[in-house]
């Protein structure tokens, strides 16, 4: 979803060039892509009644 | 030479119950640590004897008691677990405390099984409940409706550290190092202008020093409880932090201070920029998403949360690089993350998704009210971001950005399910664990610094555990496999 797509396991050894490589036009429309199906599997999981779960969470203060 | 630091960190977890009739908050959240304690794996009472939460560390008599300790009494589940970590029922929240870890990856670890412990417990509990209702926790700090709730940092440092000092030096970094401790949300209790800022807590944060967690709650908490042998350590108590679930943020949240303190003992901090107003900082901080807002100093000058991080990690690195003794790995990694993670904030820090909560959750919501072309106050968004904090693997949303390599991940699966039910090796945590294991029905209660045993004798026998280094399996392993039950062990600790 950022520039640079997914965040890897070890995003400490990837170099900049690497990072460069995928901003390539078949790398970000893969990118496009998948977040997309982010974004579907959002609407699947999200619950369905946002209005009434939004405005029922309610939480006692603690600490 | 600093002293080896110990961390443990607690959190209050949001709990809400979805169906037809309501359920009191406390009666579902005991629900929730009884459903758990009722699957048969741990039964043992926590040992109040020598806790003053009320004791400060600024000196003078304590307080008169505002919060009873009468949990027990009121039947609230309150237990121990066999990975050494506390499960319990506190302010109508179930609270998880991480045991005692010597470093900040065992820390993430440890962490992130209490999140597959408050999961399960939730489902166990559930089950319970008639049909159509169901109990769901998150791992966040807020309702956004004017409550928070607390995720508590506890690091163990030597008395000899004047307090005064730890305030004076930490202050800055407290109210910088939101950049990656936030865990984001949506609006604000105090700017109705702020659409999205960088912490869940910070807005309920009024005084610089003090001894409440409820209410004015200070950005230095003074309570002055170590859990330990009070005439060599004290505990600082850091309530200001939020709860994380990206792995990079709680490393560094924990890492960072880890290294900080130390370099604080040894006294190698020079100088620290003072804050005109650390509170009104704070607050300026997380309603900032860029780093760079002008932050007063006492001088008459400004400086900038991304300023005053690059100004710690620059003197924290020159004393690790100058310490005789070296730095561990893990620290070692700390500070290379704590680097890289400011070079890209440097440049915007928005760019830190998939390593921090907050701009992780912002990416969402913005890619998310982009599809569906949704105001910032529809409740679809409001939605996104409580879900984000769901501790369900098939639902919450930080999870299945996890599931999609979408955010960063330091530690393996297997490591986290095994923390479920091991403690760590190198602290007092993996005795307390090991005895309750072993001899179970003979722990009759088990604290931070002691166990209870009933092996049958006239009184009760109270193990004392000081020491949080003390209780290791190198030191004890050898010693617990030799002995069948838990009047051996006794009498080989006492002999």
């Amino acid at each position: 979803m950022s520039e640079g797509g997914q965040v890897r396991r070890r995003a400490a050894e990837d170099t900049p060039e690497e990072q460069v490589e995928a901003t390539s036009r078949s790398d970000a429309r893969d990118v496009i892509d998948d977040v997309d199906e982010l974004l579907d599997e959002i609407d699947d999981v999200l619950e369905e009644n946002a209005e009434e779960f939004v405005r029922s969470y309610v939480q006692k203060g603690g600490q | 030479m600093s002293t080896a630091k110990y961390v443990g960190v607690e959190t209050e977890y949001g709990i809400t119950v979805d169906g037809p009739s309501p359920v009191n908050p406390v009666l579902a959240s005991s629900l929730v640590v009884g459903a758990y304690r009722a699957a048969g794996r741990d039964e043992v009472r926590w040992d109040h004897t020598d806790e003053s939460p009320l004791r400060d560390a600024r000196g003078g008599p304590a307080p008169e008691p505002g919060e009873a300790m009468i949990d027990d009494e009121l039947g609230l589940a309150n237990t121990v677990l066999t990975n050494g970590a506390r499960f319990y029922v506190d302010h109508a929240h179930p609270e998880y405390a991480t045991p005692e870890c010597s470093n900040a990856r065992d820390l993430v670890v440890w962490d992130r099984a209490g999140e597959l412990i408050l999961a399960d417990a939730a489902e166990r509990a559930t089950a319970s409940l008639a049909s159509g209702s169901r109990v769901l926790i998150h791992k966040n700090n807020t309702d956004g409706k004017g409550a928070a709730y607390g995720t508590h940092e506890n690091y163990l440092v030597p008395r000899s550290v004047p307090f005064g000092r730890l305030t004076r030096q930490l202050l800055p970094f407290f109210v910088s190092r939101l950049l990656f401790v936030g865990a984001g949300r949506l609006g604000s209790e105090l700017d109705h202008g702020v659409t999205f800022q960088l912490s869940q807590r910070a807005d309920f944060f009024e005084v610089e020093l003090g001894l409440e967690t409820t209410l004015k709650r200070p950005l230095m908490n003074t309570r002055d409880e170590p859990h330990a042998d009070p005439e060599r350590y004290r505990r600082l108590h850091v309530i200001n932090g939020d709860a994380n679930l990206c792995e990079v943020a709680s490393l560094l949240k924990v890492g960072t201070m880890l290294l900080l303190l130390d370099a604080i003992e040894d006294g190698a901090l020079p100088e620290v920029p003072e804050l005109a107003d650390p509170v009104a900082a704070f607050h300026a901080v997380s309603h900032d998403l860029t780093g760079r807002r002008p932050l007063p100093l006492q001088d008459g000058s400004t400086t900038t949360a991304l300023s005053l991080q690059q100004w710690y990690l620059d003197v924290v690195r020159r004393y690790a690089k100058e310490r005789p003794e070296g730095i561990d790995p893990v620290s070692e990694e700390v500070l290379e993350r704590w680097d890289a993670l400011l070079l890209t904030a440097a440049d915007d820090p928005r760019k830190l998704v998939g390593q921090v909560d907050w701009a992780t959750k912002l990416d969402l919501l913005e890619h998310y009210r982009g599809r569906h072309e949704l105001d910032w106050g529809h409740d679809r968004l409001k939605m996104v971001d409580l879900q984000y904090h769901d501790v369900r693997r098939d639902r919450g949303l930080y999870h299945r950005l996890a599931a999609r390599g979408r955010v960063e991940l330091l530690v393996a699966d297997s490591e986290v399910e095994a923390a479920v039910h091991t403690p760590p090796e190198d602290t007092r945590a993996w005795f307390r664990g090991e005895c309750i294991r072993r001899f179970r029905s003979q722990v009759v209660a088990a604290g931070w610094d002691s166990l209870i045993l009933d092996v049958g004798r006239d009184s009760l026998q109270r193990v004392p555990m000081m020491e949080p280094g003390r209780g290791t399996r190198a030191q004890v392993g050898a010693l617990l496999a030799e002995v069948d039950t838990a009047a051996e062990l006794l009498d080989r600790l006492t002999t």
